[in-house]
């Protein structure tokens, strides 16, 4: 070292900090509960960002209007969950989640899954990643999660807000199943909470269709408009009736078969099949995104 | 510690029509700071992301540390410290939160030495004080220190520098010297890739350069240099005179500028002193002399052609 340059940047001489320097250079291997760790730090980078947290704020809107509208309007109205909500809050949470489904949720599942890989290509943070290294099937996995995590955030927040929003404008009682039987409110809250779940359910598809589509571009926004269209279009196709029973293996189409819950007879089998086929969804579209970020060559 | 830092064999990659990278051997040995020179867009990016697994070689191999890339990615990356093409951290986290990140991300970091060791990072950077800034505030040459931060959280064997000084101001591109001879002095590789040229000259051992896709020249910094021939510069009124004592003392190359009062010759085995000795006992009246050693601006140009002109 010359010694007419400052030292400032290396001046190590009496700074604690650098003792772990005497540690040593040399191979090191991977330390337990680091998977946690790393998804706990995906989680945190999805759950502080402000857009994210904005996102949330907005589902919690429309079932807030939706009580308002239908507080304020005539007594009795609109067909389904619609009309019930005067007799029973609970009903929010339903009209709720139809509402949201068509849209807002994908809306969500496009902007946090879209941006998952693309995100950090674009910002040029990929490449830091994966030379840390940070393992591309274990970063895909943990990315993945944290989607899904976020996703199970969305739809309780709307739920949660049709539930409160219903309570304190209708209040909520024992609930009327669709086949005109009776159950407790135990049962009622039960069965709702049933309902959300599978709400999170059927969004697994679009979550594995987000990923994938964010490990093609590092360009999140394409992403992100990518996934929301492709909801779109496989909604519109679902409506086409020429189509034939190919509707059924639509990822959209049993999004809103959650009414399944409210028969006094629960037919699990079919619920149970409809689920299958969001796993099918989360196979393909989970082993392409797989196949094509591991193999991928990071420019950005 | 036998086996090189870096060692690369045939390595070549296309994109497209495009030859990026192509038969390229470079071998850093250990413990080397290897300048790694070449103009804009003559594949050292390409190359270097190579060597840390980003892109897949078409052809070739790639050894870091003895152990094949990317196969061994997991062994040899940790001891791997890069800042590649500028450093790139999420904008809306602060300084402190990216390196955490980063950190967390690496299985084999310990949690509990983390906030000592991302403290001691940010130190040998001398960003401490911007620590908990947003990493969007932050300067040029801030960002920089950052990338030089996050390359040093842990103990590295090998440290691949991409354009380190980029941004920093002249203060910054010493500090970021004295930190380079630093980590050398501990045993530590170092590949600094660079186009600005005296800057490496100061601080590498090794020099590689490439020009479109090859590497033209590769070895210690003399070796590179054409064996280290250094010339004899004298300045004098008298410069025929000067030129008739040299050639019989037996001095080649001799080259008489008149414009300038000023001769150079290839000083071969001859002591400057002696030289000096024999022309002031001639009457030569010297007003200066002096030992020129080519600089590596002058070898790179040669090599790599004088133009402004991206090279296909």
């Amino acid at each position: 070292m010359s010694s007419n340059e400052p030292a400032a940047l290396v001046d190590h001489g009496a700074d604690p900090g650098l003792a772990i320097e005497s540690t040593g250079r040399g191979p090191r291997s991977p330390r337990r509960g680091a998977f946690a760790r790393l998804l706990g730090s995906e989680l945190r980078l999805v759950f502080r960002r402000r857009r994210n947290l904005a996102l949330l704020i907005v589902l919690a809107g429309p079932p807030v209007l939706i009580g308002i509208a239908v507080k304020t309007s005539a007594p009795h109205g609109g067909n389904g969950f619609f009309g019930q909500i005067t007799g029973n809050g609970l009903f929010l949470v339903y009209t709720a989640l139809t509402v949201s489904l068509p849209l807002f949720l994908p809306l969500a599942v496009g902007v946090v899954g879209g941006d998952s890989i693309a995100g950090e290509a674009g910002a040029g943070t990929l490449r830091y990643l994966l030379t840390i290294p940070v393992g591309r099937t274990r970063l895909l996995v943990a990315k993945a999660l944290s989607v899904l995590v976020f996703v199970t955030a969305a739809v309780v927040v709307v739920a949660v807000s049709g539930l409160i929003t219903g309570w304190v404008l209708f209040g909520i009682r024992d609930l009327t199943l669709l086949s005109g039987d009776t159950v407790s409110l135990a049962d009622g809250l039960l069965r709702t909470a049933a309902l959300t779940l599978y709400v999170v359910i059927a969004l697994t598809g679009l979550v594995a269709i987000a990923m994938f589509i964010s490990t093609l571009t590092e360009v999140p926004i394409a992403a992100m408009a990518a996934t929301v269209a492709a909801t779109i279009i496989v909604q519109v196709l679902d409506a086409v009736p020429q189509i034939g029973s190919a509707r059924s293996w639509l990822f959209t189409h049993n999004w809103l078969g959650f009414g399944e819950l409210l028969r006094s007879d629960v037919d699990v089998r079919t619920l149970i099949g409809w689920s299958m086929l969001q796993v099918g969804y989360v196979v393909i579209f989970g082993s392409l995104a797989w196949a094509r970020f591991t193999t991928k060559d990071i420019t950005s | 510690m036998s086996s090189p830092g870096i060692l690369t064999a045939g390595l070549s990659r296309c994109f497209g029509r495009q030859q990026a990278v192509a038969g390229l051997s470079l071998l850093v040995p250990r413990g080397a700071v290897y300048g790694f020179l070449g103009p804009n867009g003559s594949g050292k990016t390409t190359t270097i992301r190579m060597l840390l697994g980003l892109i897949a070689p078409d052809e070739g191999t790639i050894e870091v540390l003895g152990r094949p890339m990317p196969r061994s990615s997991a062994w040899v990356l940790p001891q791997v410290g890069a800042l590649i093409e500028g450093p790139a951290f999420h904008p809306y986290l602060s300084g402190l939160d990216n390196l955490r990140r980063l950190d967390v991300c690496d299985a084999t970091a310990d949690p509990r030495t983390r906030p000592a060791r991302i403290e001691s990072a940010l130190h040998r950077v001398g960003l401490e004080a911007a620590a908990r800034k947003r990493y969007r505030q932050y300067s040029l040459g801030m960002k920089q220190r950052l990338g030089l931060a996050g390359a040093l959280l842990a103990p590295r064997e090998v440290l691949i520098l991409d354009e380190p000084t980029n941004g920093l101001d002249p203060q910054g591109t010493r500090e970021v010297r004295t930190l380079v001879r630093s980590l050398a002095a501990d045993g530590t590789t170092v590949l600094v890739s660079s186009h600005l040229l005296s800057e490496v000259e100061q601080v590498a051992t090794h020099v590689g350069i490439m020009s479109a896709g090859r590497l033209l020249a590769q070895g210690t910094l003399d070796e590179v240099l054409g064996g280290a021939a250094p010339s004899l510069q004298v300045e004098t009124t008298e410069p025929e005179a000067a030129a008739a004592l040299l050639t019989r003392l037996g001095l080649r190359e001799i080259v008489v500028d008149r414009t300038h009062d000023r001769l150079t010759a290839a000083l071969g085995e001859h002591d400057p002193a002696d030289v000096n000795r024999e022309l002031v006992q001639a009457g030569v009246p010297v007003r200066a002399i002096a030992t020129v050693r080519p600089a590596l601006e002058d070898l790179f140009v040669q090599l790599t052609g004088e133009g402004f002109d991206v090279l296909q």
